[in-house]
């Protein structure tokens, strides 16, 4: 039993010495989100990601910015980690905003909304489909959205 | 007007070079063109994509609204030069249900016109 759980614990170091983290801090000025995807690209390349998974989790990490900014209704900084490892780029948009209700939020489609005034509200269906996994995390201190790439898939 | 290379008519056909990030600003400025043009009688628009590699749906948004706007005089618009993740995201928000992607701009302007 000792055995197993020092086994663990050492697979889990191992595993951590495997990661990489990068952190930025955002502030709400227009455009900014483009700096989180130039450091996006960097990552990626260090992950020898195709061009394809950069540019798409480029697109998602751009509209999480921006719904970072824009939803939470919150003129304050936000915060990305990008968390690498051996399989799997992960990247984290944390606001400190008042929060959403994601079950609130309707899937958007082209043809309601050309007859609808409001044209906007597709962010969070992009990130949807061009990561490989996407978790919420809301409350009325904040939002978390955590988005997954893998390496392989 | 950064957020737009040039704009100019070919058979009738407005062709419109955007540049840089296409955000809210690059879409107000496509759809401030359109609008001016479709006041004096135009209803073939052509956006030609090749500088803006980055997009954000706020931007392609307000192309939904020239969309509909060329739906009730039945223009068209179309595109060419879409970077991959362009084209990708304009599948995804359904743009391309109603704009067709032209593989050159001769082949764009000999359909539309």
């Amino acid at each position: 039993m000792k055995s197993n759980l020092k086994n663990l614990i050492n697979k889990l170091v191992i595993d951590m010495s495997k990661r990489s983290i990068v952190e930025l801090k955002l502030p709400a000025i227009p455009d900014i989100e483009l700096a989180a995807t130039k450091t996006s690209e960097i990552v990626a390349k260090h992950m020898k990601l195709s061009e394809e998974k950069s540019a798409e989790i480029n697109m998602a990490l751009i509209e999480a910015c921006i719904n970072a900014f824009e939803h939470s209704k919150s003129k304050k900084d936000i915060y990305i980690k990008f968390i690498v490892d051996e399989e799997s780029l992960t990247i984290k948009v944390i606001d400190k905003g008042v929060g959403f209700d994601k079950s609130k939020v309707k899937i958007p489609n082209i043809e309601k909304k050309l007859k609808n005034k409001r044209k906007r509200g597709w962010g969070l269906k992009l990130i949807n489909e061009l990561m490989d996994s996407v978790e919420w995390e809301s409350s009325e201190k904040g939002t978390t959205v955590t988005m997954k790439k893998m390496k392989k898939l | 007007m950064s957020s737009l290379k040039n704009v100019e008519e070919k058979h009738d056909v407005i062709v419109v070079r955007t540049t840089g990030y296409f955000n809210n600003e690059a879409g107000d400025a496509v759809l401030g063109v359109c609008n001016e043009k479709m006041e004096n009688g135009k209803s073939k628009f052509l956006i030609d994509m090749e500088d803006s590699t980055v997009v954000n749906s706020i931007g392609v948004s307000v192309l939904i609204e020239i969309i509909e706007q060329l739906q009730e005089i039945d223009g068209a618009m179309a595109f060419i030069n879409l970077a991959p993740i362009v084209e990708k995201t304009f599948n995804i928000m359904g743009i391309t249900k109603y704009c067709t992607v032209y593989a050159s701009e001769d082949e764009a302007i000999e359909k539309l016109s």
